[in-house]
């Protein structure tokens, strides 16, 4: 069976690349969550997404925003 | 880790590809920058795979491969060197992207574009072709394999109806070339566009396009060319023409590599290991409930690619369980290809694409998954 479904925040980007430098910047600073496919309820598709606990929604923006790397945008979903 | 993605890239690859690119590394340069010895080695190695891509491929003059990056190069590079605002050109419901995005631009110039359908199992009728054509027909553009469900494109068949109308056939061999057999004269094909990294098993940043006798591409880049340095026009003759730039010569000392692999193998072999592989995974799968099956099964060749969803699930969390829980790579999505997804229904599938590296064992483990995730 799939796993149950949780609460998480998740943030999409415009471009694979700024997905990745996503990836780079919450691995080197320890942050939770990891790359996932694009989840249908956002968009039909492909894709790389940010997934985390929801908690760590205004953490994660802000390193972002910090590290100038552009969000599409934040989602908070059962998935 | 299983690697079930070869319709993106070979990942699993002859050991000899390496090899050749870490011998390449200490005694190769470029082509046609100098006449000192690893100039001389990088022209030796690149004219060999030229030779070996011509004779895999049908085509009478070596000199007439023309290597680029990858098959969407080789595919932008066909449709705006050859089509005018003037024309009409037929393609499918089959295309990826790299086939119908060039396309979509030139109809913004002024082409007109007639796509061919596919039924729900992602087959086009023959009969459409004849149906489409008109008085400015150019070309016909398609893929010789859908790289969502694996159906094959018979080409002589297409190509004979071009050769009929005298048109142009250009093809996206992406997913064929090195498990297909591809016969460029046989099978009247204008201009074949393929890649390195899938199945001839080169490293990425390889591919090129084969050009007939008598077809000139008009060159998407023109610059350095190693030769003829004082003219102000970039040289016409192939194959430089269409290769402005340094070549990607260590990447082409892999795929020439990979192809004295599938020489040595043979493209029947490699086909009918895939094929195997592929038809077990199928006929597992198909045991388990709520699994949905895409593509059509009753033809008698296909590409070894499955392509699949639970019932209900998300496509991407399917390919996510698998990777997370399973440790099996899977690609899930739209691959590049929306009309095929408009005409089977979909709007994501979980595909499966067998490799001549992977096992009966694998297999059967994603068997297992599959109907685990399934709930079976």
């Amino acid at each position: 069976m799939l796993r149950t479904k949780q609460p998480r925040v998740v943030i999409t980007f415009h471009t694979t690349t700024a997905a990745m430098q996503a990836e780079a910047l919450f691995r080197r600073l320890g942050q939770d969550g990891r790359l996932i496919p694009v989840p249908r309820e956002i968009t039909a598709g492909c894709g790389l997404a940010w997934s985390a606990p929801p908690a760590c929604k205004q953490a994660l923006t802000g390193l972002l925003a910090q590290e100038s790397i552009a969000i599409e945008e934040v989602y908070e979903l059962v998935i | 880790m299983i690697y079930f993605d070869a319709a993106a890239t070979s990942f699993l690859k002859p050991n000899e590809v390496r090899q050749a690119m870490d011998r390449a590394f200490d005694t190769v340069s470029s082509v046609g920058r100098g006449a000192h010895p690893p100039a001389l080695a990088a022209g030796r190695t690149v004219l060999r795979c030229r030779e070996q891509i011509a004779a895999l491929f049908g085509l009478p003059d070596p000199s007439h491969v023309c290597f680029m990056h990858n098959a969407t190069e080789a595919l932008n590079t066909a449709i705006f060197g050859l089509i005018d605002p003037e024309d009409h050109v037929i393609t499918t419901a089959l295309e990826h992207n790299s086939v119908l995005r060039p396309l979509y631009c030139m109809e913004e110039a002024g082409a007109e574009l007639t796509v061919l359908p596919a039924d729900e199992k992602g087959r086009i009728s023959f009969m459409d072709f004849e149906a489409a054509l008109q008085p400015n027909t150019r070309a016909v553009v398609c893929t010789h394999a859908s790289n969502v469900t694996g159906n094959v494109l018979d080409l002589q068949r297409i190509g004979t109806f071009c050769r009929k109308h005298d048109l142009l056939f250009i093809v996206d061999a992406a997913q064929s070339a090195g498990t297909l057999e591809i016969d460029m004269q046989k099978q009247g094909i204008s201009v074949l566009c393929f890649t390195g990294h899938k199945g001839l098993f080169g490293p990425q940043g390889t591919g090129g396009i084969c050009v007939s006798e008598g077809v000139f591409v008009r060159p998407l880049k023109v610059g350095g060319s190693g030769a003829h340095s004082f003219d102000r026009y970039h040289p016409y003759q192939y194959p430089d023409a269409l290769e402005a730039g340094t070549l990607n010569v260590l990447g082409i000392a892999g795929l020439s590599a990979g192809l004295d692999f599938i020489e040595r193998v043979g493209i029947a072999a490699i086909h009918e290991k895939e094929d195997r592989l592929a038809r077990r995974f199928c006929e597992g799968i198909i045991q388990c409930p709520n699994v949905l099956v895409y593509g059509d099964w009753d033809a008698p060749i296909r590409t070894a690619i499955v392509s699949i969803n639970l019932a209900g699930e998300d496509a991407g969390a399917v390919a996510d369980a698998l990777a997370q829980d399973y440790g099996i790579c899977t690609r899930a999505g739209a691959h590049c290809a929306p009309r095929m997804h408009d005409a089977l229904g979909t709007d994501g599938l979980v595909r499966f694409s067998f490799s001549y590296f992977n096992t009966e064992e694998e297999v059967d483990r994603a068997v297992r998954a599959v109907c685990e995730l399934a709930g079976g």
